[in-house]
């Protein structure tokens, strides 16, 4: 005997069961995803929120800029820093040179950058990034980052790859806020306050020099570099991104980077491209120095060389 | 405008040796190369630290074909001798490196060969520079393995095995 299943009129079915769980499971899912954005918060005050434009700041506008960063990070660090804004220096032009030949791979810079330019602990985060690469292959996309044994290996070489400063920077050209820019002495910086965290100038970058603040920077104050530059390593707002400016904080003002300073072997060398006298100068007259992708017509001002 | 200095380390002097005993004011007593080597005969064909005595014993030694000589000065152990015969003292060094390592020093002399710190623009700062024998031991000079720190957490170049593991 067989009858047709009856359906009742009212009541609740398998279907609207299952329909209601999905929905709520949905919303639950959605209300989670949208969780990091209910806790963001963008800015600071309503002085941070209306702030101008690194270039369209007035002297007196930026010494208030920079007490207001100053104040602020003593709020949310507990730490005491000033935050200064080097001007490029007329007739300077940074170039930086990495002797391959002589680098072993120990990350001692990426450590040193990591310091120096206040980034997120947890994170590890550092503008250099070190590649293991096969000897006779110069092919970025089959190095290795995370190698962890002795270096250097055999029958490798180890790169680092920070930001190339180029004359012609892809990352600018995509910036839809001109929050990033070229400055006269050679260095691509962002104005952190101005970036609204698109991420197309990293996805533009072929060197994946560029880093996004993807949470907070958490740094214990004690452990906090006081000497800071409004372009380069104050602590960045969640949602910005960051790159490496060749510690301009420290450059702008006659020193060697913080990465140089940290190379245990004196594979880096660093200086004025514009003076013929520089150590820099030699290097690139002396030696066969290359640069990392060169058919991208990018103009790199990093440059890399093997001893003959 | 006056250029600030660019000091370069240099070691401290002819090495002593420690005797192992104390003195009146609890002082390690050490003493020059030469209190025993200027009544000890050279050997100008010992080139492995197998063939030498006390204390010598056990040193690592890869220094290429060189004996001990090629460097150290038989007639006087506190200082060192550079391949024309003439002594040249321990912190001189450079000196002496220089003259098998043309390339390295021409390298070190426009400051592209060792490692520094300071300023790179000498009209605001001094810069300090380290001398072969800060990176390199002159017995063995090859620079040594090191164990790198600080490893990447982003899942950036990560190796293509590792990472389809990891998917």
């Amino acid at each position: 005997m067989s009858q047709p299943t009856s359906i009742p009129a009212e009541g609740i079915t398998r279907r609207d069961l299952f329909k209601g769980l999905g929905a709520t499971l949905g919303l639950a899912a959605y209300a989670k995803a949208l969780a990091p954005l209910t806790e963001w918060k963008p800015f600071e005050s309503v002085e941070d929120f209306l702030q101008k434009h690194y270039s369209e700041l007035s002297a007196v506008d930026l010494e208030v800029v920079l007490k207001r960063i100053e104040k602020d990070t003593k709020k949310q660090y507990g730490a005491d820093v000033q935050v200064s804004a080097d001007r490029p220096q007329p007739g300077v032009k940074f170039g930086y040179a990495l002797n391959l030949s002589i680098c072993i791979g120990c990350r001692k810079c990426a450590e040193a950058c990591h310091k120096e330019n206040n980034h997120d602990r947890p994170s590890h985060q550092s503008y250099i990034r070190v590649l293991e690469m096969s000897k006779g292959s110069l092919d970025l996309e089959k190095g290795n980052a995370h190698y962890d044994h002795p270096v250097p290996a055999k029958d490798k070489f180890y790169m680092p790859v920070q930001c190339q400063q180029c004359d012609h920077p892809p990352c600018v050209d995509v910036c839809p806020v001109e929050a990033t820019w070229k400055e006269p002495d050679g260095i691509v910086v962002v104005d952190y306050n101005w970036c609204i965290g698109c991420r197309y100038c990293e996805a533009a970058c072929p060197y994946h020099a560029r880093r996004f603040n993807w949470t907070k920077p958490q740094i214990p104050a004690a452990e906090i570099n006081p000497v800071q530059g409004y372009l380069s390593n104050r602590i960045r707002p969640q949602g910005v991104m960051e790159k490496c400016t060749f510690c301009l904080h420290r450059t702008r003002n006659g020193k060697l980077p913080a990465c140089l300073e940290a190379c245990p072997t004196g594979a880096r060398v660093f200086g004025n491209l514009l003076d013929p006298d520089s150590e820099i100068r030699w290097v690139l007259q002396n030696k066969r120095v290359f640069v990392l992708k060169e058919e991208l017509g990018t103009k790199p001002q990093f440059f890399y060389f093997f001893d003959a | 405008m006056p250029l600030h200095p660019v000091t370069i380390q240099r070691p401290a002097g002819p090495p002593r040796v420690h005797t192992g005993t104390t003195n009146f004011h609890g002082q390690a007593v050490t003493v020059a190369c030469g209190t025993c080597h200027t009544t000890t005969p050279p050997n100008a064909r010992t080139h492995t630290s197998a063939e030498l005595d006390q204390f010598h014993q056990g040193l690592k030694y890869a220094h290429g074909e060189l004996t001990c000589l090629s460097c150290h000065n038989p007639t006087n152990y506190d200082t060192l001798r550079l391949a024309d015969g003439r002594s040249v003292e321990f912190t001189d060094v450079m000196t002496l490196c220089g003259q098998c390592h043309g390339p390295q020093l021409r390298d070190y002399q426009h400051g592209a060969h060792g490692g520094m710190t300071g300023y790179w623009d000498l009209s605001r700062g001094p810069r300090a520079r380290n001398n072969c024998v800060n990176c390199h031991d002159p017995h063995s000079p090859e620079y040594p393995l090191a164990r790198p720190v600080f490893p990447p957490r982003d899942r950036i170049s990560v190796p293509v095995k590792a990472s389809a593991a990891n998917h």
